[in-house]
């Protein structure tokens, strides 16, 4: 393990809606108990699939790991973490009220301060962002003062593409602080998972976010965010990774084809992608041969975009291989500490409250 | 094959030794009437007067407008009037002459009535298309092929379709478009991919069309650049479905074309798909090998619009993982990205893969 290894995607999962009753105020916390809201619970995770949680990491009862403590006998002390980015997956995007995703999600956020960053200073967080814009700004407002939050984290895919101009406000916010933009797999049920309608399996359904990753960056890149916010970075969190070489060949052999119709992209989409947008490596999705891989990362044709992350608790790989097989050895200082370093400004900080 | 062109083709690959197959030239009506001999009166009456429908609400217009009047090249629109690949002698000339190209494949688009709302003007349409490439094209040009287009929406009709034309040698495949209302390995396109086995026909899934549902998984995108980037997700999602359902296990004989979807996703999403089922294998018992492999036995890519990396290194590892045999060419004559087939096929491509795309590959698939 490389010392001052830093893992980019870690998931504290709220053991319920009861949890979060503490966090919220008056009005909500009676709402959620008036209202007989006991489950929020988003189909982009089924708890009993095997990929949400590893076998060997699921609690007594089956369910996925919950507390500090579980944290760091399978993920930081294990594996000598040096520091760990929280990303919570509650599901503040499903609600269709604006008012209620933003309290949820401000209680999500609190708890994970109070529970998690407070109790162990390895630890930095995602501030979860809720569905309205303005009560997203807000949010950002009310938590950038804690330099223990690193980024804002928004899913892969929303009811809106996340270049669209009603995001703008978003990203001026998060460039402004310092924070970049992580996109995670998930989606929040405003559209099937695929543009072709509803799968059948779990299998297409969790194969497709890579789809929704694909069609946000796109959108990222078509609509000028990266001129409009020139520090702005975007972290692809559980992307998966060997999907971006083709899709910024397609993406820049169209723009050379149609650039009159989006004139503020002023060079290349590859090379904006490779300044701006960094991806964490659990899934990695390549062949387990070093040889492929090895041609694979040829193709990115930059060795500071990928970030270590273990996506714990998620099942990605057995035992102690937080790395994906044909990994070479010289790239992991760059992966796991340099990388990180560069795309997170606050973690080049020290960081605390 | 007849490897004798009728008349020098000035601008004829070299390369393409084993013959020029163009698998992907658009062929346009001059205008609707075109289509009434082959309609019964209540479909030209419900056509001309409530008009072709798809699952979108520009009833004139495109929801992201082309790059070009009817997304064609400028000089396509023949001199005798009517749309770009509307007039035979003129494609003749243009196309099938000027390149040397011993077969064509006909992909009809627009209008068509594939992904109409209405499933009758799309049967009753789809038939008339068939109709009118033999009448109009394939009759009067031996190298000419028509595919046979299907209303797919409705599974049943594309069949009757299908077998109304199985074994009728001017058609050499079924053509869907990429974008239907649901992902292509429900049970509701089953009917078609047992009618294209029987009839050893390769099924064609061309990008385009509209399933109702936002261009993304993330919504409604802004721009064409984002509709052409996002046919390559389409793609995706529907090798996935065709793949995860079991299409390939239950149709062993299938094979489908994607054609001007870009190919550069073919590897990284059978990688992908290997990935993720190892860890769900319990979901789906009905596949009984790893998704990569029924990918590398039944899906084939076309060229255009080829993805050009920035070295050429690359390209050639994306050709050897999809599998060199497995990628076809096409010009997409006469749209305004067409590729020549002179300078699509990179001259780095060592020149006996180069002869296999051009024209090896597709004369084994389609048995010209």
């Amino acid at each position: 393990m490389t010392e001052a290894a830093i893992d980019c995607d870690l998931h504290p999962t709220v053991p319920g809606v009861a949890t979060l009753l503490p966090f919220m105020d008056e009005y909500w916390r009676h709402t959620l108990v008036e209202r007989g809201i006991e489950a929020l619970e988003s189909a982009s995770y089924p708890p009993n699939a095997p990929s949400t949680c590893r076998a060997d990491w699921r609690g007594p009862k089956g369910g996925a790991p919950s507390s500090v403590a579980e944290l760091r006998a399978q993920v930081l002390d294990r594996w000598g973490t040096a520091i760990g980015i929280l990303n919570p997956l509650f599901p503040v995007q499903l609600p269709f009220s604006r008012d209620m995703s933003a309290a949820l999600a401000r209680a999500v956020n609190d708890w994970v301060r109070a529970e998690w960053l407070d109790r162990d200073d390895r630890l930095r967080a995602s501030i979860l962002l809720p569905n309205g814009v303005e009560e997203a700004v807000a949010e950002i407002e009310r938590l950038a003062p804690d330099r223990r939050f690193v980024q804002g984290l928004v899913l892969c895919m929303g009811e809106i593409p996340l270049g669209r101009r009603e995001w703008w406000p978003v990203h001026a916010a998060l460039e402004k602080h310092g924070l970049p933009l992580g996109i995670h797999a998930g989606s929040a049920w405003r559209h099937p998972p695929t543009s072709v309608g509803w799968p059948s399996w779990y299998v297409e359904e969790y194969a497709a976010n890579a789809l929704g990753f694909q069609a946000s960056l796109a959108s990222l890149v078509t609509e000028g965010v990266f001129q409009k916010h020139p520090g702005l970075k975007v972290v692809l969190i559980e992307s998966g990774v060997s999907w971006l070489p083709g899709f910024l060949w397609r993406l820049s052999k169209s723009w050379k084809g149609v650039r009159f119709e989006v004139p503020w992209v002023d060079r290349p989409p590859a090379e904006i992608v490779r300044d701006h947008v960094r991806l964490t490596i659990r899934p990695f999705d390549a062949p387990e041969d070093g040889e492929t891989v090895a041609r694979m990362l040829d193709h990115l044709r930059s060795d500071e975009m990928l970030l270590w992350a273990t996506d714990w608790p998620h099942a990605h790989f057995e035992g102690d291989a937080t790395l994906p097989a044909g990994l070479p050895t010289g790239l992991l200082p760059k992966i796991m500490v340099d990388n990180p370093r560069a795309t997170y400004a606050r973690l080049r900080e020290g960081g605390s409250a | 094959m007849n490897l004798v062109r009728p008349i020098a083709a000035p601008a004829r690959p070299a390369a393409a030794s084993l013959g020029l197959v163009d698998c992907d030239i658009h062929p346009r009506v001059r205008d609707l009437s075109e289509f009434r001999p082959f309609l019964s009166e209540a479909a030209w009456h419900r056509l001309i007067t409530y008009g072709i429908h798809a699952r979108h609400g520009f009833a004139k217009g495109y929801p992201f407008p082309k790059a070009a009047p009817l997304a064609c090249r400028r000089d396509a629109w023949p001199p005798s009037g009517g749309p770009p690949a509307s007039d035979l002698p003129f494609l003749r000339e243009q196309l099938l002459d000027r390149y040397g190209i011993d077969v064509g494949v006909l992909n009809p688009l627009q209008p068509s009535g594939q992904g109409d709302v209405n499933d009758g003007l799309s049967a009753a349409l789809a038939r008339a298309v068939n109709e009118w490439q033999l009448a109009h094209w394939v009759d009067h040009e031996p190298r000419l092929r028509a595919s046979i287009v299907v209303p797919y929406e409705d599974g049943p009709a594309s069949a009757a379709e299908i077998r109304r034309w199985a074994g009728d040698r001017r058609f050499c495949q079924v053509l869907l478009m990429s974008r239907t209302a649901e992902p292509l390995g429900r049970q509701r396109y089953w009917p078609i991919w047992e009618a294209a086995a029987e009839a050893g026909l390769p099924v064609g899934i061309h990008a385009f069309g509209y399933s109702g549902h936002a261009m993304t998984n993330g919504g409604w995108p802004s721009f064409y650049i984002e509709e052409v980037q996002e046919h390559a997700t389409s793609a995706q999602a529907q090798v996935t479905s065709m793949v995860v359902e079991g299409v390939f296990e239950r149709f062993p004989a299938l094979r489908v074309i994607m054609i001007e979807c870009g190919f550069a996703w073919m590897p990284t999403l059978a990688w992908r798909l290997d990935a993720t089922w190892k860890r769900l294998k319990d979901e789906v018992p009905h596949l009984r090998r790893a998704p990569s492999e029924y990918m590398r036995e039944h899906v084939f890519v076309s060229t255009q619009p080829i993805e050009e990396p920035e070295r050429p290194q690359h390209l050639l590892d994306t050709m050897e993982w999809i599998g060199w045999e497995r990628i076809l060419f096409a010009s997409d004559y006469p749209h305004w990205d067409f590729d020549d087939p002179r300078l699509a096929i990179p001259s780095f491509i060592p020149e006996e893969k180069r002869a296999a795309i051009y024209g090896g590959n597709a004369r084994r698939l389609f048995g010209f």
